[in-house]
This record gives C-alpha cells, structure tokens and sequence, in this order.
C-alpha cells in the first residue's frame, strides 16, 4: 500500500521535467532526423501544409554546398590548432603553478578570470585590440591607429598586419581566433590539471628526489602519466566544444564570419545556424547530424587512444 | 693513515657543500623562472580586461592617437552614460534579468524535485529512465534547436518571455550533479523521517537542501550567467526590442550602426556587460570553480 502510493508521488515529482524533456528533448533528437531525411524541408511551408518527399537530398545538398567544406575546414583547423596549443599550456601552468608557494591562489584566481566573461564581448575586445583604424588595404595604407597589438609587433620592427579588417589574409584571421580561443580555453583547463596534480601522491615525487632525477624526466616519467585521466578530460571536452566552435567568431567578426562578412571563417555551428535562418530545416537537420557523427566518431577516437595510454 | 683518511672525509664533505651550493642555486633559478613565466601568463590574461577598461575611459581622439597611451590623459566617465543609452542597456539588463532570475527559480525547483525522485524513491525502470537521460548529453544543442524553433512557432511563443525561458529549463546534466550530492546523504536519515511520520516534501525542504546547498548555489550561479551569456537560441528566436537579451543586444548595437564606430563608447558597453559577471566571481567564487570544475560546460 505505501509503495503503490510512493510510485504514485515520484512520477508526480518527475511529472514536470518529463514533460518539458519529451516536448523539447526527446521529440527534437527524433524529429530532426526525420528532417534531415525530408528533402528540402521547410518550416513555414510545413506549417501551412505542405508534404516532404523522404530521401537523401539534403545530405547531397550540405556536402556539394562550396561553403560547407569551408566551414568544416575553419572547424577542423580551429580544432586540430587550439585544443593541443592550450592543453600544453594549461599543463605547464597547472605544474608550475602547483610548485609555488606564495600567490599560488591569487594567480590561479587570475588564471579563472576568463571563463567568467561572455564570449561575444570579450570578442569584442579582442576585435579592439587587433583593429586597425584608418584603410590598411588602400595603396598606399592609411593608418590612423595601428591597434595595441601591432604597435606591439612593431617594437620588434614588424611593419602593421591587417588582421581583420576587410582585405586581410585568412592566416591573420585564423591567427587571431586561435589565440582568443586559447586564452578563453585556458581557465577550465588549469583548473581540471591544478586539481588533478594536488591529488597526486607526494611519495612518487619524494622517491624521485631521493633518486635525483631530473625536472623534465619527473615531469615525463611521473607528472604526466598520473595526470593522464585529466588530460585525456581536457583534451575530449577540448575537441567537443572546438566543433561546436562559433560564439567567438562572432564575437570578434560579427555574423559575418569573416572579415568584411565574407564568411571566411564559417563553421558548422555557423552553417546549422544560416541554413535553419534561411528557411531550410532540412539542410540544416542533416548538417546537425553531420556534426553530430562528427564529435561521436573523434570522442571515440580519443577514448579508443586515451585506452592505450591512459594510466590509470 | 689517519689522516689521510681524515684528508678524504673532508673532501667528501666539500663536494657534499659544493652540490648542495649548485642545487640551491638551481632551485633559486628555478623558482625565478617559474614566477617570471607565471607572471606573464597573468600579464597575458589579464591585458584585454584592462585594454578594455582604459579604452572605456578614453575620448575618440585619444583612442586613435598613433601612439597608444596606457592611461587616459582625461576620464571619460560619459562614455558609459553614452554607451547605456546609445545600446539600450536599461532595457537589455532588465529582460536579461527577468528571464535569468525567473528561469533559474523554476529550474531548480524542477531539478531539486527530479534529483530526489532518482536519489531516493524506488520504482520499476527508474535505472534505465535516469541512463536514458544521460544519454541525451551527448548530443550536441544545435540538433534539438532546429526542432524548437519548429515547435516554439507552432505554439505561438516567438518574441515572448516564455520561449526564453521554458524550453532549456531541465538541464540534465543539473539533475544529475544534485542527484549524485543527495545520494551522499545517509539513507538512514530518510528512513527516521520515514518513522517519524515527515512527509517526502519536509524531508526534502529540512534536510537535503540544507545538506546540499553548495551544490544548489552552484547551479544558480552557473544557470544565471547562462542566461546572461546566451547568445544563439535568444536571437533566433526573440531578437526583437521588447524582448532582446544582453549578449544580442551589445553585437547589434555596434554591428547594425552605419558610419564610424565609437570605440570607447563601445568598449564602455562590453565593460558593463562583463562587470556584473566579475562582481558574481568575485563573490562566489570557490562555488563557480567547484561547479565548473564536476562539469566542464559553459553556462
């Protein structure tokens, strides 16, 4: 009799976030793939009546689309670029950080800083950072202001680059995205290694004193083979979200992905969003699905590799 | 003999002296270097918070001198009173704050209920439902996004407060956080509740909140800085004056402006959108880093 009436109140308690998670959880993940299956699906006309053919002519669509292999090349290249740059980095702060004494929590409160911003608006100020003021591209460049980072460069003798205003080279664009990326990226991994390597026994490192080895060897030989479990976090965690990749770019960029909205530097998030915009679900349900493959197939990857050297 | 061998004993004793000299100045180079990199690091962190500070305060003409100055030559407090108006901030922040301080009520009553559902009660096929869930992270959002924006037109919800806030209001990954927090509680307490004759919903309110606060604060926090970073979803689908959020509404305002841009002014804005995000570090600060660090997710 109790148990009836308990079954009878958990499913009340649940009653309301099983509601909200079938109508905009469960009902998408299935409804989207039937979308990517109607060809050329579009919302407003299914709303007003019309019927889909089923077939693969999205899919055909997405992949013949010039513009798509541009944005899975921006992604691929943001990915494969950003996530080992700020993985070797968070390493090497999170072990320099973790053998200090004094400002230890001071630094690594400054380290976190990052993560607490919103990414179009510190986008922004990377944008402000690199801009030039004036026509960089005229013949001969007008220059007003070179913008702090190639008054910087210019230091060191290197003339201004145009890096992204309208005209300019699409290393200088990705150049700067892979370091606001990496900077935005930093924090959430520091904290993840920082956490792991104060969870490490003192007693390896004791015995590798005794022995006299050297920094670097206790770094190889020690450090990173216990620290593999949160490497291996970083760099999954590191990869998902770098092809999900497109806030930042607008941040710096604008919805125009691009210097002088160009587009240059789409990604596949970008695309998702412009083809369910234009009013083509269908393109942009099979697009998800892309990416959807995408992140499933290099998870399991890193998870087939992180098995082999993953101590753990 | 004696001592010669006394003579060895010394020497051995120097060149113990003389390592050690070596590995104290090793260690002296070695802590010096290491500071010196992390000092950079945080100059390097740190530079676009205070690039944007001092371009805040900076009239138009200072901020294009060809030579930059680090220090405004005169404060330019007006640039925030421009930039409030000029990208109607009142507006933005109170929808902004109207959506976060709503949606992150009801979400965690939703989510507080449905963790103690799966920490504590019993009943057939609750495993497999919650690993079902769990299942549904993986996914990436874009794909659930296409279907709403389906969904949210047919019901009629375009450019209202509700489309903000109702379809992300059960996050799973929430759920599963405070589940995992509750099942640390003795079941033993529960069951005395039980004997004592407390009902499911006391229970709840008198002991596993309490118990799990740290755990709950971390959620408000997290969910309220969502809201004020969501980008994607707000402009898809209420991106018109009445309802526009924060994130769209500093884009638009200097993307949508023909002419020439007011940097300052600009860089003024992004201060006041990113302040209030430094004043909730600055406060609660040891619950974002223990959130975010169980959770590896943005917002």
């Amino acid at each position: 009799m109790v148990d009836s009436k308990h079954k009878w109140k958990a499913w009340l308690y649940l009653s309301p976030a099983l509601v909200l998670l079938a109508i905009f959880t469960i009902y998408p993940i299935i409804n989207t793939i039937r979308l990517a299956f109607l060809e050329d699906y579009n919302m407003m006309a299914a709303i007003n009546g019309k019927v889909f053919e089923f077939g693969f002519k999205n899919f055909e669509k997405v992949v013949a689309y010039r513009g798509f292999t541009t944005c899975l090349k921006n992604t691929v290249l943001l990915c494969v670029l950003t996530v080992p740059i700020s993985t070797i980095l968070a390493l090497l702060i999170a072990v320099a950080l973790n053998s200090i004494g004094p400002l230890r929590r001071f630094l690594q409160t400054i380290y976190f800083l990052p993560y607490v911003t919103n990414s179009i608006a510190i986008g922004m100020v990377f944008a402000a950072m690199f801009n030039v003021v004036g026509n960089i591209s005229a013949e001969p460049p007008l220059i007003v202001t070179a913008g702090i980072i190639n008054n910087f460069l210019g230091l060191f003798g290197v003339e201004p680059i145009n890096w992204i205003n309208v005209g300019s080279p699409y290393w200088a664009n990705m150049t700067v995205m892979v370091v606001y990326i990496v900077w935005n990226a930093l924090p959430f991994k520091i904290l993840i290694l920082l956490g792991g390597l104060q969870s490490v026994n003192k007693q390896y490192y004791d015995a590798a004193k005794v022995d006299g080895t050297s920094r670097a060897r206790v770094l190889r030989k020690i450090t990173i083979p216990l620290l593999s479990p949160m490497i291996a976090y970083v760099v999954i965690t590191g990869f998902i979200g770098g092809f999900k990749e497109y806030s930042s770019i607008v941040g710096v960029f604008g919805e125009g992905m691009g210097p002088g909205d160009n587009l240059a530097l789409n990604t596949m998030v970008g695309y998702i969003y412009q083809s369910l915009e234009g009013q083509h679900q269908g393109r942009a349900s099979a697009a998800a699905l892309i990416l959807f493959a995408i992140i499933l197939a290099v998870t399991l990857i890193n998870l087939q590799v992180s098995k082999k050297r993953v101590h753990y | 003999m004696a001592v010669k061998k006394n003579r060895e004993v010394i020497m051995h004793e120097r060149d113990i002296e003389k390592t050690s000299q070596l590995q104290i100045v090793k260690t002296v180079f070695g802590t010096f270097f290491r500071y010196l990199f992390l000092l950079i690091v945080a100059f390097v962190v740190l530079f676009p918070f205070y690039w944007m500070i001092i371009s805040s305060l900076k009239s138009l003409p200072e901020y294009k001198l060809n030579v930059p100055t680090f220090w405004p030559q005169e404060v330019m407090w007006g640039n925030y009173a421009e930039a409030f108006t000029a990208a109607n901030l009142g507006t933005l922040f109170k929808n902004t704050i109207i959506v976060g301080v709503v949606s992150t009520i009801l979400s965690l009553v939703i989510t507080i209920l449905t963790a103690f559902v799966f920490a504590r009660l019993e009943f057939k096929g609750k495993n497999i439902l919650f690993a079902g869930l769990l299942a549904t992270m993986m996914i990436p959002g874009e794909l659930f996004t296409i279907t709403n924006y389906e969904v949210v037109t047919r019901f009629g919800w375009m450019n209202t407060y509700t489309v903000l806030i109702v379809p992300f209001l059960v996050s799973v990954f929430y759920v599963y956080l405070l589940r995992q927090n509750f099942m640390q509680i003795p079941n033993e307490l529960y069951l005395a509740a039980k004997v004592d004759g407390t009902s499911d919903l006391k229970y709840l309110w008198k002991v596993m909140i309490p118990l799990a606060l740290p755990t709950i604060i971390s959620i408000t926090i997290l969910k309220m800085m969502g809201a004020w970073n969501s980008y994607m979803w707000p402009r898809l689908v209420a991106n018109d004056e009445a309802h526009r959020l924060i994130t769209n509404g500093l884009r638009n305002a200097f993307t949508a402006a023909s002419g020439e841009t007011n940097f300052p002014v600009q860089m003024a804005a992004v201060a006041l959108v990113s302040i209030p995000l430094f004043l909730v570090f600055i406060f609660f600060r040891k619950y974002i880093m223990k959130g975010v660090s169980r959770s590896g997710i943005k917002g």
